[in-house]
């Protein structure tokens, strides 16, 4: 018999209510997937990397998880994955866009470098592990449907936020999660908007980094922030931009660009080298995940070749003189970034940007919540006399553009990850309320069970189908309509037939179930008149009574037997064996039309209309 | 499910397939091989063509040497050159619910169908698929405006007149059809009805069928289509290729499992080894260029030429052709090798890894760099500034009617000096040089088609196993030319179905099964019975919903309660509304038991006679007689509806529902 209700787990070993990294595991009907493998940037031990324990208890991981899905290539999201698969051991598939494919491994490479190379860590994981993990990558297209096992399969759908950045769909006969990874429900200047099609999932497990917060419009975060870059230009002070390669660099880039243009700027732009001719590059190949405007015109205008932005070297950082840097990482953590922010820091005529969110423990996240006084290696003490800004450049959806995916996919409960506790409980009542849904937020590492109950797809005989559609008094396709059928079940197949066709396939024979009554009335007449009687009396055609016709969605026949049918049901007259005055009606039907002949009799019992002739 | 085959054409085909309840029409493509019975249209004034004499008929008489001029022996329309439209009267087009597309080259028909038939429905295509048909299409409708003809002959196509007319004019079919080339406008009009799709991605047509584009291996973004309903499963095959050239390989293994699959679009040149075809080009083009020839090479701007433009990036430097230049002339020159470059995620392994280190996939982009390979939008402007010989040409349209060719067969015809090198086999070499005849320039033939032959087409065949197929009636007999060559045609078991144009084929298979969903509280509802070990049964009775050809079962609404005084009730009231469905029965009734039930339940007067077939119990108090044979029981009772009812289903008890 059909199982009813199946289980959605859902756990984090490290998403949860936490921006700082994510990694999700969900089960559903059966099947245990991964969902991103990030790493903590905040944190510089153990903890780093999500706590695999949790599954390696019971066994290996490739014999635990049916495949591993990577939504975009920031390293809060993918940071972990060499670790994951050549350090604990995880030989299974692991899915990702390809631009996600292409770029991710510079990133982790890139990470790797800052890690080992410079700050001497050891226990990491090698160039060779980042390789060989690159190998155990399946690369899918938009909207492909990759079936991942016979049951289960995934799709992606475009999530705007980085190139490539992608949510998931993630399927089991009819059960289905999908995952959004970050994204983004607004086009900016070189990315599209999120798109999912109403899929219904019974989950969907959503960032809520801007949980809280409904952003401006973009076009003044964008003249606020090119007001604050001309203005200190324009004294001599210098900018520094921290940002990933990929991603929010190239979007501001093309914002000054084309406002140094405009504006006949000649103040030095730079971006920090290595991977930023190379991340343009991968722009330009991987166009046509960029927005409309950028992807039509591209041909013409390659908007990743910009005039005014040029590579920058270490020595220019001591430069006299106004400039604009942008430098990598983003979250003043380690690199470059923080290189040029130690050098610049103490004079006020300077600023620095920050236009993405920091996570906690990172000297962005400790500027940003106001601290001057830093703590640097070697109990060195840095004075931040220079301004510090926030522009909420980073893409994720806001408030509004969570509840617009949620009122896109319809969702029957949606569950909160990569946030923080409070604005979490915010949108969960939100959520609540406009959508009437279950709203769940899992704290790290806690699991939150959903039951689902999904209808049961079976086959139906085609014979079956067309007939209960054909009966009925208006063939009107809309109106639902009675049916029977025998239900056959053998070992995972379900087949809705006809209760012939069942009987049939069993070698089984029809027991027939036959009912006759005696109804006696009070008619002297002749037999054959009686029945006459009896059959204009259901024909509703007696001449004295303007009786509405008693049966007139019914076949009512006399036959020249002297019977008379309605439907299959049949009655005779027969003579009362002592009373002359008396007939004897015996109405007789089967068991299939037990109700149409139950009521025949007791609508004879109440006897025959009076006849006047 | 029937197919309408709208196209005469096996590798420009447009067919319509009743499937279900939709109407599917499977690529629109447009023969252009019509144009070959027009004179060229010469960008700059050719003075060869306006001399060439009018046609003249047997008797005499000159009535049509207006529109037929005559070239070496041969008679061409002097007209804007026209196309022959897929068949347009077979069924009401309108009908179309949506149109599938499989390569760039078998949508050129789109705008005819899309903008001519009051088609409401959605094409669907991949993104390189659109934006190269695109390019096509923009090539084509730029080449013909832009040398505007003042004639249109009209005359030639009467009936009466066209028997009178030279073959190959005389047999030329539907020419009333043919049509003048569409505009820009509808160009437009036609694309933004197309919504685009990626390989496997899974389409749902009004919830009855699901479609779902494969990679066919054959160019960007070229897709074979699955037409597929819960029971039955059609593939369409449409350009395939299984060599290793630029696109993503062939998706064979979900062709498996069709009930019907659809061959169109198998190689033309079933004899040539494409392979063997690029080596000779490359030596023809070395030869000709090393002898101060000049090499021209009629081409669509995109497809083969990718791979050709590749071949010679690492055959110029070892042939010693470093410092000869080559010229890519079209409209769409630049943005055919710009949007070749962007479609990383439809090409082959090797490419797709060049993209990943960030490297162009195609090594024209160094050719380009490098000025080794230049491209023009035409022959006006920058390049007659650029222009040197010796030096190679890429341009079209191959059929060399029209586009830049024409003037370079005009220019290099009459030097022995020069070679044209046929790659494209869309058109026959010879009949595209007829109207530049007599020709001193060399002409090579070595025509590149990577589509099936009929080799790999057995095997495919062999490897997926359709139950039936379906191609064009070419592909059951070996070529015209070639008969004796019984190889090159399919062969397959059951043999296949072919059609021709405008031929209505009944696809052979039935459907026996539908999906239906159960809905949960019905599914809780329901009392399984195991009937035989491993089989069990449910009888269901339920409400049949059906919406958007989706079929749900949900439980029955709770019959209302009889109401408590039937007083005031008309008769009429009581009247069933609908035939409620009892189930069927089954099993058999033991006497000994069932007496032994009705004693317990108070008849205390129970007889029982037996007779041939079973046995009568009898009720002699309330005169009441039951026959229990083996698979009938029948009750015979006054008219006392409790007795009755209590009687039924103490029977009931014995018996199984179904």
């Amino acid at each position: 018999f059909p199982e009813v209700s199946h289980f959605v787990f859902c756990s984090g070993p490290g998403a949860g209510q936490d921006v700082g990294r994510s990694c999700i595991l969900v089960s559903i009907a059966g099947k245990n997937v991964m969902l991103d493998c990030g790493m903590h940037m905040g944190y510089n031990d153990d903890r780093r990397f999500p706590d695999f324990s949790y599954i390696t208890q019971n066994g290996r991981l490739t014999d635990f998880l049916d495949c591993v899905i990577i939504s975009h290539f920031h390293l809060d999201h993918c940071g972990a994955l060499p670790y994951f698969s050549e350090m604990v051991g995880y030989d299974g598939p692991i899915y990702m866009t390809h631009p996600t494919k292409a770029i991710c491994p510079i990133l982790l490479e890139d990470y790797r470098k800052i890690t080992v190379d410079k700050k001497g860590e050891i226990n990491f994981f090698t160039s060779q592990m980042i390789k060989d993990c690159m190998k155990k990558v399946v690369a899918v297209h938009l909207h492909q449907t990759v079936q991942v096992d016979e049951e289960l399969e995934i799709k992606a759908y475009y999530a705007g936020h980085v190139l490539g950045a992608a949510m998931f769909q993630i399927k089991v006969g009819c059960e289905s999660v999908v995952y959004t990874g970050d994204y983004n429900m607004t086009p900016d200047r070189h990315l599209g908007a999120a798109w999912i099609d109403k899929c219904r999932p019974d989950l969907l497990i959503t960032e809520s980094t801007y949980a809280t917060t409904i952003r401006d419009s973009k076009r003044c975060r964008e003249r606020d922030f090119l007001k604050k870059v001309h203005e200190t230009v324009e004294r001599g002070g210098k900018v520094l931009i921290p940002v990933f390669a990929l991603g929010r660099a190239q979007e501001l880039c093309i914002l000054l660009e084309t406002f140094w243009e405009r504006m006949n700027l000649k103040a030095p732009i730079y971006f920090s080298t290595g991977l930023t001719e190379k991340a343009n590059h991968y722009y330009k190949l991987f166009i046509t995940w960029t927005n409309q405007k950028i992807r039509k015109t591209f041909v013409q205008r390659n908007m990743f070749e910009f005039k005014h932005i040029k590579a920058f070297d270490r020595a220019f950082a001591d430069n006299p003189g106004p400039m604009v840097v942008f430098a990598t990482p983003g979250m003043l953590h380690a690199g470059q970034s923080l290189q040029i922010f130690r050098k610049w820091a103490g004079n006020e005529k300077n600023m620095v940007i920050m236009p993405g969110y920091c996570v906690q423990g990172t000297v962005g996240h400790k500027i940003l919540s106001g601290q001057r006084k830093l703590e640097m290696e070697g109990r060195q003490i840095l004075e931040v006399k220079m301004q510090v800004e926030y522009m909420s450049f980073s893409a994720h959806a806001d408030a509004k553009g969570i509840m617009q995916l949620i009122r896109q996919a319809e969702p029957r409960n949606v569950l909160l990850v990569h946030g923080e506790a409070k604005k979490m409980e915010f949108l969960k009542q939100k959520i609540e309320q406009e959508f009437h849904v279950s709203c769940y937020m899992p704290a790290n590492g806690e699991t939150t069970t959903i039951l689902t109950n999904p209808s049961i797809p079976v086959d139906i005989s085609l014979g079956l189908l067309k007939r209960e559609t054909a009966i009925g008094p208006l063939p009107d396709a809309k109106k639902p309509k009675l049916m029977h059928g025998t239900l056959m079940m053998k070992d995972n197949s379900f087949r809705l037939v006809s209760p012939e066709q069942a009987l049939k396939e069993l070698g089984l024979v029809e027991h027939q179930l036959r009912f006759t009554c005696r109804v006696h009335i009070q008619d002297p007449r002749k037999e054959h008149e009686t029945v006459l009687r009896v059959y204009n009396h259901l024909k509703g055609q007696s001449l004295i009574f303007s009786l509405p016709r008693v049966l007139k969605d019914y076949s009512v026949q006399h036959l020249p037997d002297g019977s008379i049918t309605v439907e299959s049901i049949l009655i005779q007259a027969t003579a009362h064996s002592e009373d002359q005055g008396t007939k004897v009606l015996l109405v007789s039907w089967t068991y299939q039309d037990e109700e149409l002949g139950s009521y025949l009799t007791s609508l004879l019992k109440k006897g025959l209309p009076q006849s006047t002739s | 499910f029937f197919q309408y085959c709208l196209s005469g054409h096996p590798t420009l085909p447009c067919n319509v397939l009743k499937f279900k309840s939709t109407t599917i029409m499977l690529d629109c493509g447009l023969d252009m091989t019509s144009t070959l019975n027009f004179l060229p249209l010469p960008l700059v004034q050719s003075p060869r063509l306006s001399k060439l004499p009018g046609w003249v008929l047997k008797d005499g008489s000159t009535f049509l040497d207006k529109e037929l001029k005559e070239c070496s022996g041969h008679v061409f329309v002097d007209s804007v050159p026209e196309f022959c439209l897929p068949e347009t009267e077979l069924l009401d087009l309108s009908t179309v619910d949506v149109i599938l597309i499989s390569n760039y080259h078998c949508m050129m028909a789109l705008p005819y169908i899309t903008e001519y038939t009051g088609f409401t429905g959605t094409v669907y295509a991949t993104e390189p698929t659109v934006q190269i048909g695109r390019l096509l299409m923009e090539e084509l409708v730029n080449s013909i405006e832009r040398v505007p003809k003042a004639q249109s002959a009209s005359m030639w196509k009467n009936k009466e007149v066209q028997r009178l007319l030279p073959a190959p004019l005389k047999d030329a079919v539907e020419v009333s059809m043919w049509r003048k080339c569409y505009t820009m406008p509808e160009v437009n009009a036609a694309l933004s009805k197309i919504q685009l799709v990626g390989y496997s991605q899974k389409i749902e047509l009004f919830g009855a069928v699901q479609v779902t584009p494969l990679s066919s291996g054959y160019a960007l973004g070229s897709s074979n289509w699955i037409i597929q309903s819960h029971y039955e499963k059609v593939s369409y095959v449409s350009g395939s290729s299984l060599l290793t050239t630029h696109p993503q390989p062939m998706d064979q293994a979900s062709l498996k499992n069709s009930d019907v699959l659809i061959l169109t679009g198998l190689t033309q040149i079933p004899t040539a080894n494409p392979d063997g075809m690029v080596g000779e080009f490359c030596s023809n083009l070395a030869m000709t260029v090393r002898n101060g020839g000049n090499v021209l090479v009629p081409c669509y701007p995109s497809g083969v030429i990718y791979d050709l433009l590749e071949c010679l990036y690492q055959y110029i430097d070892s042939a010693g052709l470093s410092n000869v230049p080559f010229y890519f002339i079209s409209p769409v020159a630049n943005s055919s090798l710009e949007f070749s470059q962007i479609f990383a995620e439809w090409l082959c392994h090797n490419k797709q890894t060049k993209v990943y280190l960030p490297e162009p996939p195609f090594p024209h982009a160094e050719l380009i760099q490098t000025n080794k390979l230049k491209h023009y939008p035409s022959i006006h402007g920058d390049f007659s500034n650029d222009f040197k010989q010796p030096c190679v040409v890429f341009t079209g349209h191959p059929s060399l009617r029209f586009g830049d060719v024409v003037h370079f067969m005009e220019l290099w015809g009459k030097s022995s000096l020069n070679t044209v090198i046929f790659t494209e086999p869309d058109f026959s070499y010879l009949d595209a040089l007829a109207p530049y005849q007599p020709l001193a320039m060399k002409c090579v033939y070595c025509p590149i088609d990577t589509r099936l032959n009929f080799i790999q087409v057995s095997k495919l065949l062999k490897e997926v196993q359709p139950l039936h197929v379906v191609c064009p009636e070419q592909y059951t007999q070996p070529p015209p030319t070639q008969s004796h060559r019984t190889d090159l045609m399919i062969d397959c078991q059951p043999p296949p179905m072919s059609y021709h144009r405008a031929e209505v084929l009944t696809l052979p298979y039935k459907r026996r099964y539908e999906k239906i969903e159960i809905m949960p509280e019905l599914a809780d509802s329901l009392v399984p019975l195991e009937i035989k070990p491993g089989i069990s049964l449910a009888t269901v009775s339920a409400m049949l919903h059906t919406k958007d050809n989706k079929h749900v079962l949900q439980l029955p609404p709770k019959p209302p309660q009889p109401p408590a005084s039937k007083k005031r009730k008309r008769v009429s009231d009581d009247v069933p509304e609908c035939k409620s469905l009892k189930p069927l029965l089954s099993g058999s009734i033991p006497v000994d038991q069932f007496v032994q039930t009705l004693e317990k339940h108070g008849f205390s007067d129970v007889k029982v006679e037996d007779t041939a077939k079973g046995h009568i119990v009898l009720l002699q108090e309330a005169e009441t007689l039951i026959q229990i044979e083996e698979d009938s029981t029948h009750i015979i009772c006054d008219n006392d509806e409790p007795l009755r009812v209590k009687l039924r289903d103490l029977v009931l008890k014995f018996l199984q529902n179904f």
